[in-house]
């Protein structure tokens, strides 16, 4: 059933350039991802990973294809259906590699921002941003700016404020990049935590292969083309 | 949440000196139009503190301080006998430069009418006004002396019997009040061979004259005291100043003086204008001008601090649009730095300009209203800087946040 997916893209080209210098970096992806559900994207540098993560993101647009997220087809072609702001801000999460944060806001303030932002009072923003922040573990550093923080609480910090708002996806490009595999690990174990309690779907761009068992499908990416691997364990 | 306060909050060290930077740039600014205030005030001190209805000076001049008026002395008995003039008094005025305890001694010379006027109006801050006809002096703080203190001018020694406040003549010099006769005897002051020179020159004309040769007792004569040879006369005066009646026409009587074929006239707004339009006009325009340039280059300076700063935060609002932050958000941001910036840094302005100021060589003014003008300007200045900060902001996209 097409609306039991929290994303779904139809068909989505993404090409730079024309004539001579055009490129295409992404070739008629066509995928769906339930909610509670958790994505791995992957495949080499160049693959077209990123473009797919950021025009799903609505960050991007794409030269062509449908991005519908919920049951509102938010993107046709290069052409918004909706303000992609505000929709980000109630809709997406985001995690990326290190320095995501915002540097001269605390942890605490980190995530109490996309609440503020969306319109909830500064008490209960607070009050929700330290739950979270409680729930990933990192309560005790609320009071800390991201240069005092690790590069794991960093990233929980940035898992924490992907879920301020409850969003129905949550997108990750690369978010172990700048962490050692333990730590690495851990992040990845609560992207899947986050899905299968949140009941958010995550879609995770990676290129650590060993934390790959977590993840509930993955796909591949090459040459602009995902094709979806047979099973987390063949990958490995 | 405000955003502007967290980043100020995180970069306290940097913004602060970036506030004492700009205070400082805008303690010119605001020193600029003080001094602009401070010449106009200066140049009308005068004028609006003597409060004369009236001023009666040579035929043709502009008065006593925009150029050199010469009237007799007698002219005060007959502007004084005019109808609707209830006081005329003689008013002498010069500036002069002494060498006193091996420094310059500069000062704006004032002749009181005494005994009428013994210089009671005078804004004093120490001592008392003139109690006697000769060698006593009253002089302004700018001056730097002292009460009791004994200063030689010409061939007499005066006094400091009394000391007053922020009075100073057109120039920005310093005045000193002395009793009238006293004021001219510095104004017209001959060494002793000078005056010896001018004896000798007058009997030697007056030997080539037949009168000399046919009346010796006219060369005896013409070789005595200047003031008691009738037709040399009595030193003159700059200028005769006049009050009307309360309610008085000054206009119709300055209209009766103007009749006299040996005066002109001026009302005291007239005589306000001469000097403003006159003597300070080039001064005030060139400071006026340099405060409009001032102002510019700070909109400028503060404009590109503020482009630069949000250069710096480039990835910031990138990452804040990501999140979903509309440009309101951003623009809020970067508009309210710059107003706490230009508020912050008029605040520093004003203190250290007040503590400053005062050791200027010149009188800084900073009135109410042109402090109210000036925070106003700020205003303007702080978001026109910011909207070079705000086009560049508005141009980034979420993407720039995936950059790294």
């Amino acid at each position: 059933m097409r609306n039991a997916y929290a994303i779904e893209t139809e068909g989505l080209t993404k090409i730079y350039g024309s004539g001579n210098t055009e490129v295409v970096a992404m070739r008629d992806v066509s995928l769906g991802v339930a909610k509670g559900e958790i994505v791995a994207l992957v495949g080499p540098s160049g693959a077209g990973k990123s473009t797919l993560l950021t025009t799903v993101g609505l960050i991007n647009p794409p030269t062509s294809g449908i991005v519908t997220i919920g049951s509102k087809r938010v993107m046709d072609g290069p052409r918004s259906l909706t303000n992609l702001a505000a929709f980000r801000l109630k809709h997406l999460g985001f995690v990326f590699q290190s320095s995501n944060l915002i540097p001269f806001l605390t942890a605490l303030e980190n995530v109490a921002v996309a609440l503020e932002l969306n319109d909830t009072g500064r008490r209960a923003a607070r009050k929700r941003a330290m739950e979270l922040l409680e729930y990933l573990g990192v309560a005790g550093r609320a009071g800390n700016y991201p240069s005092m923080l690790s590069g794991g609480e960093q990233q929980r910090v940035a898992v924490a404020r992907a879920l301020a708002n409850n969003p129905s996806v949550i997108l990750a490009d690369e978010p172990t990049a700048a962490l050692d595999s333990h730590r690495g690990r851990q992040v990845m174990e609560l992207f899947k935590k986050v899905a299968h309690e949140q009941g958010a779907a995550v879609i995770v761009v990676t290129h650590d292969h060993r934390a790959l068992d977590v993840f509930d499908t993955i796909y591949e990416m090459e040459d602009g083309v995902v094709h979806l691997s047979p099973s987390p364990q063949a990958d490995l | 949440m405000n955003l502007a306060y967290k980043d100020i909050r995180h970069h306290l060290g940097r913004f602060v000196l970036t506030t004492v930077g700009i205070g400082l740039l805008l303690m010119i600014v605001m020193g600029m139009g003080g001094i602009y205030r401070g010449l106009v005030e200066d140049a009308t001190l005068l004028v609006d503190t003597i409060g004369a209805d009236l001023w009666v000076v040579q035929k043709g001049t502009r008065g006593p301080f925009a150029e050199v008026s010469r009237v007799p002395a007698n002219l005060v008995h007959r502007v004084g006998a005019v109808p609707g003039v209830t006081a005329a008094r003689e008013f002498v005025f010069h500036t002069i430069q002494r060498e006193y305890r091996g420094k310059p001694l500069r000062m704006a010379v004032l002749g009181l009418s005494w005994p009428v006027d013994q210089g009671e109006w005078l804004p004093l801050i120490a001592g008392r006004p003139l109690a006697q006809a000769h060698f006593e002096m009253i002089a302004d703080k700018t001056l730097g002396l002292a009460l009791g203190e004994r200063i030689p001018l010409g061939k007499d020694t005066y006094t400091v019997v009394g000391i007053t406040g922020g009075m100073v003549g057109t120039g920005g010099d310093g005045l000193a009040f002395f009793a009238l006769r006293d004021a001219q005897a510095i104004q017209f002051d001959m060494p002793g061979e000078a005056v010896r020179l001018e004896r000798s020159a007058r009997q030697a004309r007056l030997a080539g004259m037949d009168w000399g040769a046919i009346q010796p007792s006219l060369l005896e004569r013409a070789l005595s005291l200047s003031s008691e040879i009738p037709s040399l006369g009595p030193p003159e005066i700059s200028a005769v100043i006049a009050r009307l009646a309360p309610g008085g026409d000054p206009p119709a009587v300055a209209a009766i003086l103007s009749a006299w074929d040996d005066v002109s006239v001026h009302t005291h707004k007239g005589e306000r204008d001469l000097l403003l339009r006159g003597v300070v006009e080039r001064a005030r325009k060139q400071l006026g001008l340099f405060r409009v340039l001032l102002t510019v280059i700070s909109a400028i300076i503060m404009a590109l601090i503020l482009y630069t700063l949000t250069l710096d935060k480039i990835h910031d609002i990138a990452l804040l649009k990501l999140i979903g932050a509309s440009n309101r958000v951003i623009l809020g941001l970067i508009l309210q730095q710059s107003l706490i910036l230009g508020m912050l840094g008029y605040g520093v302005a004003y203190l250290i300009g007040q503590r400053l100021f005062p050791l200027f060589p010149r009188r800084v003014v900073l009135t109410e209203p042109d402090l109210l003008i000036l925070s106003l300007v700020i205003l303007g200045i702080s978001v026109f800087a910011s909207l070079l900060g705000i086009w560049r902001a508005l141009r980034v996209t979420p993407n720039e946040a995936l950059s790294g």
